[in-house]
């Protein structure tokens, strides 16, 4: 087969590299020269000013603020997101009751995976209209659930106490289903003699959770934290259109101080791109991080 | 390496990197030939039917932001235009996305003939005036007008049309449509339980205590966009301490927040959150949300501009009958009477400097402030315009009507404040943080002005943000 060998290559992957190279490697490499301009954005003349974009990031306590704010979805988002969603996995595939030798899920499994499933099918934004009626204060279904058994309730988003962990539930709430079906099958996966096996030993259900299923998926949940990570450091459709930063600030994100920038209150695009460009070392450096973190042997089934 | 080796290696080079550097300067900040614009545009002859000198097959591109107002209006206009010009060929476009759909076009000095640049996603008018992106309209305004025999455009102009577009005394932004805030009520409601709109702060707070005892609560705001609220305390402020206090603002003078007038006004509206005079609940809603509510009946005041007859037409139960009203009176020593109201254009309409049919972009802005364009857009969309006098023999929406003898009434009298056109982000981002804060009861109104008048210091301090001054 070495005959021809070149066309091959030359057809199927210089195409692809060229389309690569021009729409995605060459914004980003735009990006970083604007980052270096004053660029106002509504005329081509921009002056270079070096690093002074960086100088004056550095010194804005409102990045800093969103910087901040993202961090907190950092620490929190991934690991609330994997562990429920390792556990209704967990439910789903081996929680049930049948048998001492089988696994199965609790009654009714399907029906739950399809509605933990349900917010992947709905548009981000759809979510976060919808949750804006749920958090309405005066009727919406979280107040009027909470008034009904007599609790009062907070003014939620309208409340800079309350409207970041509002956001946050959102976040995950939204992504969980993903991780219940992508765990869950990682889970179907497994071979059930494993199981078998250790239900032999008398091993409790918890342990098996945690000293068979848990290592056997870490590939699985390896990938999850990288996404995830990526999400928390994002999360800025949602924020957006739930809150929009506010109140006074408090549910602003580094994506959202982006958008700000370039096109909501000023329009700054060498300031936006220096935001950007901090973004993306962000990201990177996180996703890095997240795969070294996380790096284990591999284990094999058979 | 032989010659050949050498040629397909630099053809290859070629074929990577020209598409690349294409894109590099076609997207972004590679262009500037700003020659390019010039060579293709269109001029005709100046003559008395023909002013502004419009080559008269001209093509003319018009994009109109498609929010409150529809873009039926614009087609109507634009059939006027071509009334006159039957050669013109005329290419409209409609779009809730103004800054990023025209961007590029800007960047690339393609832009269109005429800009209505409105909507959330609006172009910041600081960033487009300070890269010299928008034409001067002073030779619109020295023209005579379409169909008002004897007079220039700028005759034809309600008092402050021209100021607010205005940037360092040069006139680059139309805007249109003419707006008055106040604070609004429904008639319907108040006659029914026999109360009266107050003229004083005491008698208001009064008021409001009567209200609140009948089980409504006086007001609501958009607690997502506070900033709605900071009219009121800024009208009342200018109605205490004279237009002063609005230039002060404006020209981003030091403590200008702070002023006596600022401070007693601050004071005054802080009543209404010690008193818990506000829907609960209401820093949690946006304005759509608490507008309903409002219309509802739940509240009985709400803050807004006179879009709001047309932005609640679909909620509104019939029979409600808004009114506007201008803000209380704090007492007799203020320098402006009751009636004063703060009016001002808004809608704001321009012509790209780089655009090809500049005198084209003109002459449609001459067809909208004829008397005949603006009738039309008033009984279209229920607004009125900057064309003084052109709502005489249309009818009119209710709450609409009060606006009209609210602006009568005030008359002289008017005001109005500037800094949120001159810099965006302190409306938008500083002040309306600092409103939330103050009217959901977390700060008082010594932090409240604290908090604004940092806001304001920020942007003065700002040397990437061209500043501007105007006078008193």
């Amino acid at each position: 087969m070495r005959h021809g060998k070149y066309p091959l290559i030359v057809t199927f992957l210089v195409p692809p590299v060229l389309l690569y190279v021009i729409f995605v490697v060459s914004p980003y490499l735009q990006a970083f020269q604007i980052s270096t301009t004053d660029w106002l954005g509504y005329s081509a003349d921009a002056n270079s000013v070096g690093l002074a974009n960086f100088k004056t990031l550095w010194n804005d306590d409102y990045v800093w603020n969103a910087l901040k704010n993202n961090a907190i979805l950092l620490a929190l988002v991934p690991v609330l997101t994997i562990v429920l969603g390792l556990f209704f996995a967990a439910m789903l595939n081996m929680g049930g009751r049948k048998g001492r030798a089988g696994v199965s899920g609790v009654r009714g499994s399907s029906f739950y995976r399809t509605v933990y499933f349900f917010p992947q099918v709905l548009s981000v934004v759809i979510i976060a209209l919808l949750w804006k009626e749920v958090y309405h204060p005066n009727k919406g279904l979280l107040t009027s659930a909470l008034n009904s058994v007599g609790l009062g309730a907070p003014t939620w988003l309208g409340d800079p106490r309350t409207a970041f962990w509002c956001v946050l539930a959102v976040m995950i709430w939204s992504n969980v289903g993903f991780y219940v079906v992508l765990f869950g099958a990682a889970m179907s996966a497994i071979p059930k003699e494993i199981y078998e096996a250790v239900m032999l030993d008398g091993a409790s259900r918890l342990t098996t959770l945690w000293k068979v299923t848990i290592p056997l998926l870490w590939d699985t949940v390896q990938v999850a934290w990288v996404y995830l990570a990526i999400f928390a450091l994002d999360g800025f459709i949602l924020v957006q259109l739930m809150t929009n930063g506010g109140p006074n600030f408090s549910t602003d994100v580094i994506g959202v101080r982006m958008y700000d920038t370039a096109f909501g209150s000023e329009t700054k695009f060498g300031y936006a791109s220096a935001i950007g460009v901090v973004m993306f070392f962000l990201t990177l450096t996180v996703a890095v991080l997240a795969l070294r973190a996380s790096k284990r042997d591999r284990i094999e089934y058979s | 390496m032989n010659r050949r080796d050498i040629l397909r290696r630099t053809a290859a080079a070629g074929l990577l990197a020209t598409p690349a550097a294409g894109l590099l300067t076609g997207c972004a900040t590679g262009g500037g030939d700003d020659d390019k614009g010039d060579a293709g545009t269109y001029k005709g002859t100046k003559s008395e039917q023909n002013p502004l000198g419009v080559k008269e097959d001209a093509p003319l591109e018009v994009v109109i932001f498609n929010g409150g107002f529809g873009e039926e209006y614009a087609k109507a206009h634009e059939a006027m235009y071509t009334e006159k010009y039957p050669k013109a060929k005329i290419n409209h476009s409609a779009t809730q996305e103004i800054a990023k759909t025209l961007q590029p076009r800007f960047v690339d000095n393609t832009p269109p003939d005429v800009v209505n640049n409105s909507g959330a996603n609006q172009i910041d008018f600081n960033g487009l005036v300070s890269q010299n992106a928008i034409a001067d309209l002073g030779e619109l305004l020295a023209a005579p007008s379409l169909d008002i025999p004897g007079k220039t455009v700028k005759d034809t102009l309600l008092p402050g049309a021209v100021e607010v577009g205005s940037y360092d005394g040069k006139f680059l932004v139309m805007n249109y449509t003419y707006t008055v805030y106040g604070i609004w009520h429904s008639t319907k409601l108040f006659t029914e339980r026999k109360w009266e709109y107050a003229k004083t702060w005491d008698e208001h707070i009064a008021l409001c205590k009567q209200i609140k005892a009948a089980g409504i609560a006086p007001w609501t705001y958009a607690g997502a966009h506070p900033r709605y609220m900071s009219w009121p305390v800024i009208s009342t402020a200018i109605k205490f301490g004279g237009p002063s206090v609005a230039t002060a603002i404006d020209n981003l003078e030091p403590n200008a927040w702070k002023s006596d007038a600022m401070k007693t006004a601050a004071d005054a509206w802080h009543q209404i959150v010690k008193d818990k005079f506000i829907l609960e609940g209401s820093p949690g809603l946006d304005h759509k949300q608490s507008q309903t509510a409002w219309c509802q009946g739940k509240a009985a005041f709400i803050s807004c501009g006179s879009w709001l007859e047309s932005e609640q037409k679909d909620v509104t139960p019939a029979g409600f009958n808004m009114t506007i009203q201008p803000t209380p009176s704090l007492g007799s020593g203020d320098k402006l009477p009751f009636e004063a109201v703060r009016g001002t254009a808004g809608e704001p309409f321009m012509v790209p400097a780089k655009a090809k049919n500049v005198a084209g972009g003109l002459e449609f802005f001459r067809v909208m402030l004829s008397k005949k364009g603006a009738q039309d857009f008033t009984k279209k969309v229920s607004s009125l315009t900057v064309v003084a006098g052109a709502s005489e023999g249309v009818e009119l929406p209710f709450g609409l009507n009060t606006v009209v003898k609210a602006l009568e009434a005030s008359g002289s009298n008017g005001f109005n404040w500037v800094y949120n056109n001159y810099y965006r982000k302190l409306e938008r981002n500083l002040i309306d943080a600092a409103c939330g804060e103050f009217f959901s009861g977390r700060i008082g109104p010594a932090e409240f002005l604290d908090q604004c008048q940092k806001g304001a210091d920020s942007i003065a301090q700002d040397s990437s943000i061209k500043k501007y001054k105007r006078a008193a």
